[in-house]
């Protein structure tokens, strides 16, 4: 049996909801979305599906994990204390880190706040621009990568984040710290707004999702891999959440 | 432990969100979950150094699930638990609420081999090579049931069903 042109389509549709088409399938896909309302119908349900796995099921990976899942069985008795000791440890920076975030401890947040601050204050500086967000827009994706990523020293690539929603705009570079930072714009199609935030950060540990708020700004921010990432918008923790998610996978290593 | 206890352990709460997903039921997923972990503690020594660790482990699940499932026909359904409890944490804008616990609810009423794509591909983020991998069936067969279960469920919760992109049956 060959597949027709509609299980093509069907295919191609499916793949870019998936962030599976590569970049110049996906501008051409994009091109057609915008002029066909029943397929843009079926983009913007599909995404709406996997939110809802997302947003149902995502809080499952912060819950502490059983005990006596984390075990591999039949562990000889020290190991089995070896293994209990290290999981008090790692309760108790859980509970440590976790009370100094809802307590905004100063302390704490001292260190990190300069670069999250500045990636709330770009993002409200250019999503609220309706004319001129970027600086090089997402048909021009590979350019705009390209220039980004010899500016940082450092090879980086714009995240697909259509499982969420939200379509690449394009991009801009920033003032950072030693070297300068990127801001990749994303939309979704009630025309909300979220921007990524990529600096480099060689801290050797990475660091786990942390949260900040800037006016109606909310902040999600991370250290992995030699980056430092925030990703800024005007929504619920449970999406930007969600969308903060599809990055982390996709970064290498 | 070693790098291979070490990739495990990492993945074991992606294993817990997708056993939730699947199962409804917070005992029920550990459960899953632990069963799974036995088993590939049991045949790490067949796992090959460099392949996919989260394929494999899915794999494993894929099985353990599909066994339980023979096991517990007959028995009443366990998966009683109210959709929104397992998402007590979340807190998403009120408006949505009600439209997921709709496609969370539709989700469960597709056949099985749809639900498991659809959660494979859209929740857990496997690409279609990976996912055929952990089913054991051909890419265009992941493909086909993808896009009919999409399109299934969205049928089932828009309202009146939907014209739509035409699907092929």
């Amino acid at each position: 049996m060959t597949p027709g042109p509609e299980a093509m389509l069907d295919d191609e549709l499916n793949a870019y909801i998936d962030g599976q088409l590569d970049g110049v399938h996906r501008a051409a896909f994009e091109a057609r979305i915008a002029v066909d309302p029943v397929l843009a119908r079926a983009v913007a349900a599909y995404t709406k599906q996997n939110m809802a796995f997302h947003a149902v099921f995502d809080p499952v990976l912060r819950e502490p994990v059983p005990a006596a899942l984390r075990r591999r069985p039949r562990l000889r008795r020290r190991e089995m204390l070896r293994l209990a000791a290290a999981a008090a440890v790692f309760l108790a920076i859980g509970i440590g880190v976790g009370w100094r975030i809802g307590h905004g401890d100063t302390a704490s947040s001292l260190s990190l706040a300069g670069w999250p601050e500045r990636a709330a204050i770009a993002h409200t500086t250019f999503a609220a621009d309706l004319r001129h967000p970027v600086e090089v827009a997402a048909p021009e994706e590979d350019h705009l990568v390209a220039w980004l990523s010899k500016r940082l020293g450092a090879p980086i690539k714009a995240p697909v984040l259509t499982g969420a929603g939200f379509q690449l705009m394009g991009g801009r570079l920033l003032p950072d710290a030693a070297t300068p930072a990127a801001q990749f714009m994303y939309q979704d199609h009630a025309g909300r707004r979220v921007t990524l935030y990529v600096r480099i950060d060689r801290q050797p540990q990475p660091a786990a999702f942390r949260w900040a708020e800037a006016g109606k700004v909310v902040v999600c921010y991370w250290i992995d891999g030699g980056f430092g990432y925030a990703l800024a918008g005007e929504m619920s923790r449970a999406v930007l959440m969600s969308v903060a998610h599809l990055v982390h996978q996709q970064i290498p290593g | 432990m070693d790098d291979r206890d070490r990739q495990i352990v990492e993945l074991i709460p992606r294993l817990r969100r997708y056993a939730r997903a699947l199962t409804r039921n917070a005992d029920q997923a550990d459960d899953l979950v632990q069963d799974c972990l036995e088993r590939a503690w049991g045949r790490l020594h067949l796992w090959r150094r460099g392949s996919n660790m989260r394929a494999w482990l899915f794999t494993i699940m894929h099985h353990v699930h599909i066994n339980t499932r023979r096991r517990s026909q007959g028995r009443p359904d366990r998966d009683s638990m109210p959709d929104w409890e397992v998402a007590a944490g979340v807190q998403p804008i009120q408006e949505q609420i009600s439209e997921f616990r709709g496609i969370i609810a539709a989700l469960h009423r597709l056949p099985e081999e749809q639900k498991t794509i659809l959660l494979l591909i859209g929740l857990e983020g496997l690409t279609y090579r990976e996912a055929a991998e952990v089913l054991g069936v051909p890419i265009g067969t992941v493909m086909s049931r993808l896009a009919r279960g999409r399109e299934r469920l969205r049928q089932m919760t828009e309202e009146g069903g939907s014209l739509a992109v035409k699907m092929s049956s």
